[in-house]
């Protein structure tokens, strides 16, 4: 057992590992009724290709999401009603990365752990009922075909990626979907969902023996092994498409405009860099900055506009966009304030103002179960510790973030994805 | 929980909520306000406005400034419709004094930012900035057209205006664009005065601060306050279903149509009322949830939700143009069934469950517990959680049956995709 104390801000964390391998941490929070138990794979969307047995597999897109939405089948009937009944409100999500199932209940909480780590790990799959989602992740792929949000993201992955799987839809599309069986489904649980390749967080006012003794009694005996994934070529740093525009029923257009980065290394220096691009996005794009400011106070941005760093299996990038009735105006207003920030660097008080508010946002994030959860699960997959933030704080100098302004916000880094509202003849985004 | 609710000024109350488990302090000041066509969207409009700039603080990047300078203090501007009433004000987060380095204080220099945000704006000859009034009002009017982009939000919206056209209840959160276009600067600013005067104002504070503290911040916050005679709010009445029900259907270019339907209940039991929502569509063990999306896969989802203080409940949902019939009767089916009682023996004590679960865990939210009491105060409701949830507990199958059976259907909104099958 590991215990790690972080007086900065306010917590302890204790890790275990159980006889088949499986990481268990445990986050406690004395005085709260909820309690949390979020199981995760480290397998997503992007994980379409991966060696198991020697051999190197190709999958269907949207296989891991597909996956996710059958665990909840068991021999006896279904895992989500069965916590339901419990007064759990269990849930799970596919990213591009990982898959998680989470519940949050405030009595019965071994009892729902225990449907939880049971039905995880056992798979039952009937042609059937595989059959029958078809049906429901058919509408759910409908349901964000229509939303203009998902719509010009997804036109963004697909210009600035070529090879890269960050450029396929997690869900899939209807037609990828169709090639899935229950083989496939079992194959990919086999592979993935092992405790090698698994992590279970714990948030909230626990018995720490009873769930390990649970966890121990419970799960398989193996560990399984880690899974070789293949991503694909590395991608050059230039977008595969500059612009990307189409139409759809919005009342104003909605840009995302993204920009190519390296991508970021494993362990605590993932860390780090996703910090750093956060911050450097805060500084040039936030809406402290004079950018923003300018932007909005000239009717070209709203409260829509946002960007972040994101950080994906071999890729990385920045996004940054909303809604605006003349996106390529505010596209060349970012790139020319980036060259700007870069000629006439940071002010040093709007710094220490913008390090102080980013630190402040991260402490309170820690007040969502579900955001330790995630991050303690994403950590420990990736290697790092993500309540080391405070020290990750200090050591990003100012110079740090002119230079990562300097490399990748530029034009030969981007790509700008556009919707724009509907007339009649222009071409719409679900042909 | 404990809380207090306190009135500390004429017509201004506190409700003080002590906890020490967040990394949080959370202070709100919302003016309770009826919901009317006439002023809903200049009261929407308002707190933008205000949020512009205060005399201290002129302008967006000062007032950002001095928020992170607050270790990243949040302040935002809320409009909120709760039943017949409209909600307007701030809340503001700050990181609890326990975890800033150096031992400086938040709690009062953001009870001040507060205040300073609603009674001390930015002026230019006795009206708001012209510049800050236009934008916003630009920014009001794309928002209320922007609901159109959510096809679901869309249809809900489409049914309410419907169902409840001559009441205050179809009177849309953000008011229309109609009025919002003929708000001008030197009309607002003196609704501004009358509005402030002339509401209820509700405070609520969660955090380790003492009672005793925040009082004293938030009367110094709150010094300059204009009072004047707070009016009783009207009440709220509940309407009877037509003898027929109506069914209107728009089209849309979208891949999955949007099903909107909304109910009458004239029953005045609310707890069995939220137990008979809760059955039939309220949670992922519901009839809707089960029968209609996991048995038929006739939809991605299928919900109803329960408004009680207008008696009105809706059904919301996602299914394909061709199947509307089809689902149309299916979710009507389900109803009968929880009006005729026929559910399977862990129906109830599920439903029961989920509620009572997530009413025990409402005091792990500041927010939660904020628009908890904020709805209940706004429309005369005084039951906190743990009332609410002793409440639920007693209620008996016959009384879940009886309230069932008084919902009936008013409306069915359907919007469809343009290539209808």
């Amino acid at each position: 057992m590991e215990k790690i104390k972080y007086p900065r801000i306010g917590e302890t964390v204790r890790w275990h590992k159980l006889k088949n391998g499986l990481p268990v941490c445990f986050v406690p929070r004395k005085g709260f009724a909820r309690k949390y138990a979020l199981f995760a794979i480290r397998y997503g969307g992007m994980d379409l290709r991966f060696e198991l047995d020697g051999q190197w597999l190709d999958t269907p897109a949207g296989i891991a999401h597909y996956l996710e939405h059958k665990m909840f089948d068991t021999a006896e009937g279904n895992a989500l009603q069965e916590l339901a009944q419990n007064g759990a409100e269990p849930n799970a999500f596919t990213s591009n990365a990982i898959t998680v199932y989470y519940f949050d209940s405030t009595e019965k909480f071994l009892e729902n752990l225990k449907i939880l780590l049971s039905f995880v790990s056992v798979p039952y799959f009937t042609d059937e009922s595989v059959a029958k989602e078809q049906g429901i992740i058919g509408q759910e792929i409908g349901m964000i075909e229509d939303n203009p949000e998902w719509v010009v993201y997804k036109h963004l992955m697909q210009a600035l990626y070529e090879k890269s799987p960050a450029r396929v839809s997690v869900a899939g599309s209807v037609e990828s979907i169709s090639h899935i069986t229950a083989q496939t489904l079992y194959d990919c649980h086999k592979a993935f969902y092992v405790p090698a390749n698994m992590c279970l967080v714990i948030v909230g006012d626990v018995d720490e023996q009873q769930v390990l003794s649970l966890a121990e009694e419970v799960l398989p005996k193996e560990s399984g092994s880690v899974i070789a994934r293949d991503y694909g070529e590395e991608e050059t740093l230039a977008p595969h498409e500059k612009e990307v525009r189409c139409a759809m029923e919005v009342a104003m257009p909605t840009f995302l405009a993204g920009f190519k980065c390296p991508p970021a290394p494993e362990g605590q220096e993932r860390m780090r860099n996703n910090i750093l691009g956060e911050l450097a996005c805060d500084v040039l794009l936030g809406d402290s900055s004079p950018l923003f400011a300018r932007l909005y106070a000239e009717g070209l941005i709203n409260g829509s506009f946002d960007s972040s760093y994101d950080l994906l299996p071999g890729v990385a990038y920045v996004g940054v966009g909303g809604d605006s009735k003349d996106p390529m105006q505010v596209v060349q207003a970012i790139l020319d304030e980036a060259q700007r920030l870069v000629r006439d660097g940071i002010d040093e008080d709007y710094f220490q103002r913008i390090l102080r508010a980013n630190f402040g946002t991260a402490l309170k994030s820690l007040n969502s179960f579900e955001a330790i959860a995630v991050s303690m699960a994403e950590g420990c997959f990736a290697g790092y510790d993500p309540y080391r933030f405070p020290e990750v704080y200090d050591s990003i100098t100012k110079q740090d973030l002119v230079d990562f302004i300097r490399d990748n916000m530029v034009a030969e880094r981007m790509a700008v994805s556009i919707i724009d509202p509907k007339e009649e003849e222009q071409n719409a985004c679900n042909d | 929980m404990e809380y207090t609710r306190r009135e500390i000024m004429q017509d201004v109350f506190l409700t003080y909520l002590p906890a020490k488990k967040f990394k949080t302090s959370y202070l709100s000041a919302q003016f309770i306000t009826p919901l009317c066509a006439e002023t809903a969207s200049a009261n929407a409009l308002l707190p933008a406005v205000l949020h512009r700039g205060t005399v201290r603080c002129p302008d967006m990047e000062q007032l950002s400034a001095a928020m992170d300078r607050l270790y990243g203090a949040q302040i935002d501007y809320t409009v909120r419709k709760k039943g017949e009433r409209q909600c307007v004000g701030f809340v503001a987060s700050a990181i609890d004094d326990a975890f800033v380095p150096r031992g400086e204080r938040l709690l009062e220099p953001t009870a001040q930012l507060l205040g300073e945000l609603l009674l001390d704006p930015v002026t230019r000859g006795g009206r708001f900035l012209s510049e800050y009034v236009e934008s916003e009002k630009t920014n009001l009017i794309d928002a209320i057209r922007s609901v159109r982009n959510d096809k679901r939000d869309w249809a809900d919206l489409r049914l309410m205006q419907e169902m409840c056209a001559g009441e205050a209840y179809g009177v849309r959160r953000l008011g229309d664009e109609d009025s919002a276009k003929k708000i001008n600067n030197r009309k607002l600013y003196q609704h501004s005065q009358e509005l402030m005067s002339s509401s209820r104002l509700e405070l609520y504070y969660c955090g380790s601060a003492d009672e005793r503290r925040v009082t004293d911040a938030l009367l110094h916050a709150f010094a300059a306050l204009p009072r004047g005679v707070v009016e009783p709010l009207p009440e709220m009445r509940l309407y009877d279903a037509p003898s027929q029900p109506r069914f209107i259907t728009e089209t849309m270019d979208v891949t999955q149509g949007k099903l909107a339907m909304g109910f009458r209940c004239a029953s005045r039991d609310v707890p069995a009322m939220i137990m008979a929502n809760l059955l039939f569509g309220g949670s992922s063990n519901s009839k809707l949830f089960l029968n209609v999306r996991e048995k038929l896969s006739l939809c991605y989802y299928a919900s109803s939700s329960y408004a009680r203080s207008k008696g009105i409940l809706t059904v919301s949902s996602g299914i394909e143009t061709k199947d509307y019939d089809r689902a149309l009767e299916e979710i009507l089916r389900q109803l009968r069934a929880v009006q005729e009682g026929e559910w399977e023996d862990w129906e109830i004590p599920g439903a029961r469950s989920t509620i009572l679960s997530s009413l025990a865990a409402l005091p792990d939210g500041q927010g939660a517990m904020e628009n908890w009491f904020l709805g209940q105060n706004a429309t005369g409701q005084t039951e906190t959680p743990e009332e609410l949830a002793a409440q639920l507990a007693e209620v008996t199958p016959q009384r879940i049956r009886a309230a069932a059976q008084t919902i009936e259907l008013d409306t069915v909104y359907f919007l469809k995709g343009k290539e209808a099958e």
